[in-house]
């Protein structure tokens, strides 16, 4: 510590007001705050104090999504052995799936830092933490097949659009993660829907086994043909987005929002609660066994493991910046959430995967939310307060 | 006659990134360049002639059926203006299809009739109408340059972007599609309007 204490001190009045590089003071401020603790003190004033800052939420949800990525990074390598007909034991299938993911993370992250970077340079801001949660979600919600080059167009578009344009961290309307994925959903479908993206060197074709299909769970779902079972599922030995297969991982990451209390636990149970419901509803209505690959016949409990709808409600419908503020709103937020993704998965066929529009509809109303229950408190309150 | 009539409206108070005034039509004609461009010179000759002929008639008209006479001469522009097209450039026509015919709502042509040619003489009428045609017509094809290279790989209809590029011949490229869908015309429009207003500080509101 002694080391870069002293490299610290020694370059710090470069960047100070009239050294030489002082207009790169906020990135200096960034990397002093994130190697020290800065021994810089508010001098007047009394500041609200809390030892749950940005960099700690930040910090605990990175550790809350290791899990699902380690899952994923195995995932990725077993579905590939799988693709090929080949078997190989646990290390090799890691490492091949590391190698695989590792470039992804590499690219979302220097693209997104780089702007926030840039960006809080030009305002004259300080580097926030805002990205590195984002920067590893990304990846994490793509197909490992994705180009490089998409990867990175799409992390530039969510940062800049989906967050810089309204102010930075902390302003922005949708969730920047969900933003990238749709970026790409949209403008790149073919690399991003189907069922050769999946899978690590399916799309290029090499030495696959005859009649393997790549196709995730709801692909399969979406045609009428079997799905993996619930057990498959659960665990995350399935293809799809590279973090979100496992609901297995990204339960034991909830477990550690919830207890460290960074995640609120209304959004996800009612996030659950809401696609469960509409699920069963489904269920009743189905035609039943006259037409058994009919959606509306896939159990709502697979529902809850299948394709993204566990990891949106643990780890995106929880942001605390584009969800519902108010307690109660949180419930309502989370369970139109759930609704509304199990309702376009089923009666969409465009749109495989409903959690990424549900969730960026609900960031959509989530100040309407709010500003209702806001009001009808204030109107209850006066209304006991006339009465007295 | 004032230069700022006919200078104005292409940057200090163009009418779509200042006034925000037919952003329908920027949204709906900009996916290719060459209807982008058709659109413009029509709206541009629209709205000057629309300025001239109200200018002309402004002392005339009596002040409570004046809206009702505006649509009569803006729709006969119109009119004209598709009928031409029709006659000498029928593929256009039917890529615009409908849009021509909605001019008649375009908000410039309305506001500017209202906001300038009933109170000014009919020469400055007609500059004013057809520079913000012309303003109108740039951030147009602005975004229709952007559109469709980013879009489809194309200017005019001209593969820009060589094929060899392309996923399906063996490279590594390929096109856009949100570029086709209308939001990304209004992010376009948007990052347009941050330009602008980073370089002219007066137009942040508090």
């Amino acid at each position: 510590m002694k080391v870069l204490k002293n490299i610290v001190e020694k370059v710090k009045p470069t960047f100070d007001k009239g050294g030489r590089l002082h207009f790169l003071h906020s990135t200096f401020d960034a990397f002093e705050t994130f190697l020290l603790v800065p021994s810089a003190t508010t001098h007047k004033g009394v500041h609200v104090r809390d030892s749950i800052d940005l960099k700690r939420t930040m910090s605990v949800v990175i550790i809350a999504l290791i899990p699902a990525m380690l899952f994923g990074m195995w995932n990725t390598g077993y579905q590939h052995n799988l693709s090929i007909g080949a078997t190989s034991d646990f290390w090799p299938t890691f490492w091949f799936g590391f190698l695989k993911v590792l470039p992804l993370l590499i690219v979302s992250y220097v693209v997104g830092l780089g702007i926030e970077f840039a960006s809080a340079q030009i305002r004259g801001h300080e580097v926030n933490e805002g990205f590195l949660v984002s920067g590893i979600l990304i990846p994490l919600i793509m197909p490992i097949d994705v180009p490089l080059w998409i990867l990175a167009l799409a992390v530039a578009f969510a940062v800049i659009v989906g967050k810089e344009v309204f102010g930075g961290t902390g302003m922005n309307i949708w969730n920047p993660a969900l933003l990238a994925r749709a970026f790409v959903f949209f403008a790149y479908p073919s690399h991003i829907t189907g069922d050769k993206v999946w899978i690590e060197g399916l799309s290029s074709g090499t030495g696959v086994i005859d009649g393997f299909s790549g196709a995730t769970p709801l692909a399969a779902a979406a045609e009428g043909t079997a799905t993996p079972s619930f057990l498959d599922m659960f665990i995350g030995t399935i293809p799809g987005s590279i973090g979100e297969t496992s609901t297995l991982a990204i339960l034991i990451g909830a477990a550690f929002l919830i207890y460290t209390g960074v995640a609120s636990w209304k959004v996800m149970v009612s996030t659950f609660t809401g696609g469960f419901l509409i699920a069963l509803l489904f269920n009743a209505l189905a035609p039943g066994a006259a037409d058994p690959s009919s959606y509306l016949n896939v159990p709502a409990i697979n529902h809850m493991v299948m394709g993204g709808f566990a990891f949106g409600a643990v780890f995106m419908a929880t942001d605390p910046v584009t969800g519902c503020q108010t307690e109660k709103g949180k419930w309502i937020y989370g369970f139109l959430i759930g609704v509304m993704a199990i309702l376009i998965r089923v009666f969409n066929p465009g749109y495989p995967e409903g959690m990424m529009l549900s969730i960026l509809l609900l960031n959509t109303f989530a100040p309407l939310i709010d500003h209702y229950i806001v009001q009808s408190n204030i109107k209850k309150r006066l209304s006991r307060a006339k009465n007295i | 006659m004032d230069k700022k009539i006919f200078t104005d409206p292409f940057f200090r108070k163009n009418p779509i990134t200042v006034l925000v005034l037919g952003i329908c039509s920027s949204l709906a004609v900009t996916v290719k360049l060459e209807p982008a461009i058709v659109m413009a010179l029509s709206v541009t000759l629209v709205t000057g002639f629309s300025n001239l002929i109200m200018s002309l008639l402004r002392n005339t008209i009596p002040n409570r059926i004046r809206i009702i006479v505006q649509l009569v001469v803006v729709a006969m522009l119109v009119i004209l203006v598709d009928q031409i097209l029709k006659a000498y450039s029928y593929q256009v026509s039917k890529q615009l299809s409908v849009f021509v015919g909605l001019i008649i709502t375009n908000c410039i042509i309305m506001g500017r009739i209202e906001a300038f040619a009933l109170g000014n003489k009919p020469l400055p009428s007609l500059v004013d109408g057809l520079a913000n045609g012309m303003g109108y017509g740039m951030i147009l094809v602005a975004i229709a340059f952007i559109r469709e290279f980013f879009g489809s790989g194309t200017l005019f209809g001209i593969q820009i972007i060589p094929l060899d590029w392309y996923v399906k011949n063996g490279g590594f490229y390929e096109n856009n599609g949100l570029m086709i869908l209308p939001p990304m015309a209004l992010i376009i429009v948007g990052l347009i309007i941050w330009i602008q207003r980073s370089y002219q500080k007066e137009l942040v509101e508090e």
